[in-house]
């Protein structure tokens, strides 16, 4: 390995300074010190992932990034190999770059093998022109952010030019149940590998009413589906100009839900290797982003078995349905930011909790999306019914519980309380000993909640992770 | 009595929650013991123009803008131009309100004719409008959004503001204006969705939609709690944080 050039390595130092700094101050150090290495040198994520002996592997798309990239860094190290992760999930360049000078020399060699770095889906044109990546995943793209993504036809495009400047030695791992992202693959020059869900008995065949792409991605003309997963995602094909599902490397071809993990089956040629692979976490997503994981480290060369074992001890991230104790109830923490994700979470909620009682909050700020219009394509029609009791907070707390309203919840079962720690309190009060408290949260609401928790003694810092 | 609410375009034309203002007309007329029926206007079959008292149309992506703009000028276009004329309302937002008008010009290129059932003509902006949104009409009415929108929109004589921009940039950010009236027509930029936040207005819509069948009904008051407070929140950041 060579060392660094000399403006690499004093953007390595000025950006560990930061973040040295900012432990001192009791912040997490996710961004900044990335923000101030890249102004420094802006070619230092160039520079530091080339030191990686296995390369690099980004993972973008709406949802599920997180997920993948944790399961992924998990399998790599059962591998024997160490990851150089953007796991606190700051996902833009600068992310990725605070990531890589975290885990490097003071002479700019990164201490790690393989590169695993979440990409924001608007990012990926910036991030791919300063990394050359030898797996790219994309998992699925939903509406979500409308007003900082604008339209997904838009963003697919973007995507697809940054993908067409790809060096032939990258592998391409695309979702093909999702037509957007399974049509990228026509914008590469080097090998793709796809994964699916062939259940029949997942899904239905009435499409849902926040489908993205009822369009074909080639001729634009209506598509047509034997099996509708979520949303615009499942086995698709175009009467009139014949584009269809590829053929899946990795298909998932039995897909078992329990409460509290899914069990798959896989086919094809790697059918033989395991009998099952489990992953700990509910609901289908979750399988898909077990998928997306397999199917890039079969980019990486590494085993099923290694990438089972490691998937069957997998823990979720922040805020991806973890669970926090609080004065003998449990928390179970659902971050949700736009329809198709929160829909999932929802429909993963209801196959196991047949009467929620939830602490819901909803924010504006940009990272959760400044149009909260996104909650009215959401399926609350299909928690409404169920709901036992819902305490709703957050920025724009009052758009929910109108929302709520709508959806046909009893004036009775919806309590809107400001603030964060008042809130908590009402909602915990308001659940019995031993029983399940759903928290569902956008994203700079989560952190607020996480913060309140933490300030009344439930739960540690999320970075500390 | 019943409601019939046709939704045009919900496959291509639904976007940014705009599905929330046909669950309002809905619900609001349910609550009040009204029968509504609610069905696709889209692409493929032929149209009955008389069937709708009252239409919705959202907002679309470009893609799906250009089909439905192209649909417009073909037989739907006139079909729905006969429903417009026999008396039905319509509500449209963003995509929608643009093709009500008579065109949209480009940045480049010739201009792409809109439907010219409203008297408005939108022009391809350099800046895209994106944040809340908050106007008041001429009596004093809130309308509160959200506006995500690189066109800018121009009224003509026959058509008459919606409301004046308090907050953001309506129509084209020059007049201060937002949306637009003609007759039982109505244009917006407001997302958000609109009407579960502007519940004023979704009245008026289904008091225009019963009318063309069973003529003037006056309309239940409801407890409008929620709604106020939501608007009221929403008007607070767009006055303080946008």
């Amino acid at each position: 390995m060579t060392a660094g050039s000399p403006r690499t390595i004093a953007a390595v130092a000025s950006g560990k300074i930061a973040r040295v700094a900012l432990q001192q101050l009791g912040r997490g150090a996710t961004a900044l010190p990335g923000i101030i290495a890249l102004r420094v040198a802006p070619n230092a994520i160039a520079e530091l992932s080339a030191t990686l002996s296995h390369g690099a592997v980004c993972v973008s798309g709406t949802n599920g990034k997180t997920t993948t990239t944790r399961m992924l860094s998990d399998i790599v190290r059962v591998a024997g190999w160490q990851p150089v992760h953007n796991r606190s999930g700051s996902n833009l360049d600068r992310g990725i770059a605070a990531a890589l000078l975290a885990d490097a020399t003071w002479g700019a060699e990164v201490r790690g093998d393989v590169g695993i770095f979440e990409v924001d889906e608007a990012s990926v044109p910036r991030v791919l022109a300063r990394l050359a990546p030898r797996v790219l995943v994309i998992t699925n793209l939903f509406r979500d952010q409308l007003d900082r993504y604008f339209e997904i036809d838009a963003l697919a495009q973007r995507i697809g030019n940054a993908i067409a400047g790809l060096r032939e030695s990258t592998t391409l791992v695309l979702n093909a149940d999702d037509p957007i992202v399974a049509y990228l693959a026509e914008r590469h020059r080097g090998p793709v590998l796809t994964f699916g869900v062939d259940d029949a008995t997942v899904g239905g065949t009435v499409p849902q009413a926040i489908s993205d792409a009822t369009r074909c991605p080639r001729c634009k003309q209506p598509l047509a589906y034997r099996r509708v997963i979520l949303a615009h995602v499942g086995d698709w094909y175009c009467a009139y100009c014949g584009l269809e599902r590829a053929p899946r490397d990795v298909s998932a071809t039995g897909v078992r839900l329990e409460a509290n993990a899914s069990r798959v089956r896989l086919g094809g040629a790697v059918a033989s290797a395991v009998d099952e692979v489990v992953v700990p976490l509910p609901g289908l997503y979750n399988a898909y982003n077990a998928l997306a994981a397999i199917a890039a480290a079969r980019a990486l060369d590494i085993s099923l078995g290694t990438a089972t074992r490691a998937l069957a001890s997998f823990k979720p991230a922040f805020g991806r349905l973890e669970v926090i104790e609080a004065e003998g109830r449990r928390l179970r923490l659902v971050l949700v930011k736009n329809p198709a994700g929160f829909n999932a979470a929802i429909g993963a909620l209801l196959e196991t909790d047949r009467h929620p009682r939830i602490l819901a909050a909803l924010n504006d700020r940009d990272a959760d999306s400044r149009d909260v219009s996104w909650i009215w394509d959401a399926d609350f029609e299909a928690l409404a019914p169920r709901v036992a009791h819902a305490t709703v907070t957050g920025l724009r707390g009052r758009d929910l519980a109108l929302r709520l309203k709508y959806a046909g919840v009893p004036r009775d079962r919806v309590t809107v309380i400001d603030g964060w720690v008042a809130a908590i309190r009402a909602a915990i009060a308001g659940t019995p000993v031993g029983q399940e408290l759903v928290v569902i949260a956008t994203y700079t609401a989560m952190l607020a909640l996480r913060d309140a928790l933490s300030r009344l003694g439930y739960v540690g810092q999320f970075w500390e992770d | 009595m019943d409601l019939r609410i046709g939704h045009l375009y919900p496959d291509l034309m639904s976007i940014y929650g705009d599905r929330g203002n046909v669950l309002a007309l809905t619900q609001r007329a349910t609550w009040r013991g009204f029968e509504v029926e609610t069905r696709a206007f889209t692409t493929g079959a032929p149209w009955d123009a008389s069937w709708a008292d009252l239409y919705f149309f959202g907002g679309g992506q470009d893609q799906g803008q250009d089909i439905v703009g192209a649909d417009l000028q073909a037989a739907h276009g006139a079909q729905l131009k006969e429903s417009i004329a026999g008396g039905a309302a319509v509500f449209s937002v963003c995509g929608g309100y643009q093709l009500l008008g008579r065109e949209y010009v480009p940045e480049v290129g010739a201009a792409i004719p809109g439907l010219g059932a409203m008297d408005v003509t939108t022009r391809a902006g350099k800046v895209r409008f994106v944040g809340n949104l908050l106007a008041e009409t001429d009596d004093g009415k809130m309308l509160i959004g959200f506006e995500n929108h690189s066109g800018y929109t121009y009224l003509g004589p026959a058509a008459k503001p919606l409301g004046r921009v308090i907050a953001g940039h309506g129509n084209n950010d020059t007049d201060k204006t937002e949306g637009a009236v003609q007759g039982k027509l109505i244009g917006c930029y407001l997302h958000g969705s609109a009407l579960p936040k502007n519940p004023w207005l979704a009245d008026q819509l289904i008091a225009w939609g019963l009318a063309r069948r069973h003529g003037e009904v006056r309309l239940a008051t409801l407890d409008d709690a929620e709604e106020i407070a939501a608007q009221t929140q929403a008007a607070e950041v767009a006055t303080t944080r946008t």
